[in-house]
């Protein structure tokens, strides 16, 4: 019997394959991108777009931790935006009160916005879907109501650190090596990049299968001997960080942080752009940010409103839920290709 | 050897498994009875998916019902589903590779393992770099056998395997369940419609019919238990 069942002949191990030439193209296409962007965009771009771009790296970030959440685990958040500006208020605060070097700042908002996160969607891992959303929103809407009423710190004394009756708010500082616009945009985007890596470290690992697992089915996860609870909180703990980082980057780009600057509203725009985009890629979260802030700058430059957008956002939904689940970032491509193609064939009959 | 005393689950106003008891001892055994009979049901209680309202369950003299669905498949309960639930998105190896992710074993001793459960179950040809969705769905079931028999199951529950699977499938699908105890040391569970498969791979059989055992014992006796023709398998 076993000799019937190993008929087949040994096969060499599973390992690791060496990187192959589309590999190393694509290694090198994202370097000499992230160089440009780096060094070449900011020789390019106006003071408007770099503060744009900025914007663009910082919701780069949220829009990867909220990838990680609904592409990677299926956990469905209406939250993301609270959960920003908790960052951000944690990292105004500790900016205002210390006078630690930036890095550490952003570490400490980092971390303490994913123990806030993990407190606040813990009662939630049990649900998903709707329940889970509807939940998430409630409490972004509860978060935002807090913060409405304590404000963000604007360097008055105490736990709060506002001062209502300040005439001359300082603003919020930035790192003394990223005091210029052109050099706070690379310092964002730098961190970026550590956020992106962190959280390909984790998908390449242990916590990336178990996430696919549990996302694809749980009960597979489960009867596999994944602790699946233990893996949502991972997940929920990393998108909690990535977004408290961003917040506290955030923070430093605009100087001056107002309650209003993060409504409850807006964590469902993030959600529809992160699903244009697509969830299941880096570049997706890319695509998002660069829908998020760069068009609606890009319209204001023209002299169009950017409410149009909620518009233009629903139908980019729809669009992409109906041709193309895994969004922009990967129907584009594809598309190309497949012109290219098409292109290809006709010159050649020709 | 499995224990089950008095085994009650209740979903709202109705009892899928009424004060079950039955016992497991080696090899292969069968569980059959009509759909709703609570046969998923009991798998699901042994694997931890539902905590019933009373009863015991012994698996080789511990108490698995004080254990966390996830520490029972680390324990070494494994199981497949009704429907087949292979992950997609990983590959053949990964989707088998998924239970030693919590074991202290060196990589090179999982990778060892994982090949031998693949070769074991028939999929040696097969690369265990392969994303799952290329593969048949005969394939994709064995995978999820693979999976269950993967590193040192002690109970091996297998939910309808063969359901949808051509003739030739079957057969081989067969062999390999028949092979399991022999091959792992586990004790298995085939819960299935296919009685020429049940007949093939088990030598002991319980039956069950609105959430009570009716007849347990050698599979051919049991077949021809006057109780489990007019219950279940019905009259040629």
């Amino acid at each position: 019997m076993r000799e019937a069942l190993t008929r087949t002949p040994p096969r060499r191990p599973a390992s690791r394959p060496r990187p192959d030439r589309p590999q190393l193209i694509k290694a090198a296409t994202i370097t000499v991108l992230l160089l440009f962007t780096l060094f070449g965009l900011p020789q390019l771009l106006s003071l408007y777009y770099i503060d744009t771009m900025t914007q663009v790296a910082v919701y780069s970030m949220v829009t990867l931790a909220l990838g990680v959440l609904v592409g990677r685990v299926g956990l469905v958040s209406l939250g993301q935006v609270a959960v920003l500006a908790i960052g951000a208020w944690v990292a105004a605060r500790l900016l205002f009160a210390t006078t630690q070097p930036y890095p550490v700042i952003l570490l400490e908002a980092g971390l303490i916005t994913m123990v806030a996160g993990i407190v606040t969607g813990l009662p939630a891992l049990r649900l998903r879907g709707l329940y889970l959303a509807l939940i998430t929103l409630m409490l972004a809407g509860a978060i935002t109501v807090v913060l409405a009423t304590v404000n963000f710190p604007n360097g008055g004394h105490g736990f709060l650190g506002y001062n209502g009756s300040l005439v001359h708010i300082p603003p919020i500082r930035r790192p003394s090596v990223a005091g210029t616009d052109p050099a706070y945009f690379r310092y964002a985007v730098i961190v970026a990049i550590l956020m992106f890596a962190l959280t390909t470290a984790h998908l390449k690992t242990k916590p990336g299968r178990a996430w696919a697992a549990i996302r694809q089915s749980e009960p597979a996860a489960l009867a596999a001997g994944i602790n699946t609870t233990l893996y949502k909180l991972w997940a929920l703990a990393l998108a909690s960080f990535i977004t408290g980082v961003a917040g506290g980057v955030l923070a430093g780009a605009v100087h001056y942080l107002y309650s209003i600057g993060f409504p409850t509203q807006d964590s469902i725009t993030l959600l529809a752009v992160t699903l244009m985009g697509g969830a299941y890629s880096m570049w997706g979260a890319v695509v998002a940010a660069l829908l998020y802030q760069f068009l609606p700058a890009l319209l204001n430059n023209w002299g169009v409103s950017a409410d149009w957008l909620i518009i233009l956002f629903g139908l980019g939904v729809l669009q992409v839920l109906t041709t193309a689940p895994a969004g922009l970032a990967d129907q584009v491509p594809r598309d190309l290709k497949r012109l290219a193609r098409r292109l290809r064939r006709q010159r050649t009959t020709t | 050897m499995i224990e089950v005393d008095g085994l009650t689950v209740r979903y709202g106003g109705v009892t899928s498994l009424d004060a079950m008891s039955l016992s497991f001892t080696e090899g292969t055994c069968g569980l059959i009875g009509p759909n709703g009979a609570g046969k998923t049901t009991f798998f699901n209680v042994l694997s931890g998916f539902v905590r019933p309202a009373a009863g015991t369950v012994r698996a080789f003299g511990v108490d698995l019902l004080s254990m966390a669905h996830f520490r029972r498949a680390r324990w070494g309960v494994r199981r497949t589903f009704q429907t087949e639930q292979a992950i997609e998105e990983l590959s053949v190896f990964d989707n088998v590779a998924m239970v030693h992710e919590h074991s202290r074993l060196g990589a090179a001793t999982r990778r060892k393992d994982v090949l031998d459960a693949l070769d074991f179950t028939g999929l040696g040809a097969v690369s265990p770099d392969a994303r799952v969705r290329t593969l048949t769905a005969g394939q994709r079931r064995l995978v999820e056998v693979a999976r269950a028999v993967v590193g040192r199951p002690r109970l091996v529950l297998l939910d309808e395997p063969a359901a949808g699977l051509p003739d030739e499938e079957t057969s081989h699908l067969g062999d390999v369940i028949r092979a399991i105890p022999e091959h792992t040391g586990a004790l298995t569970i085939l819960v299935d419609h296919d009685m020429s498969l049940v007949s093939a791979c088990c030598t002991t059989t319980a039956v069950l019919d609105f959430g009570k055992l009716i007849a347990s014992g050698p599979t051919a006796a049991v077949l021809r238990n006057d109780d489990v023709i007019r219950a279940y398998l019905g009259v040629a």
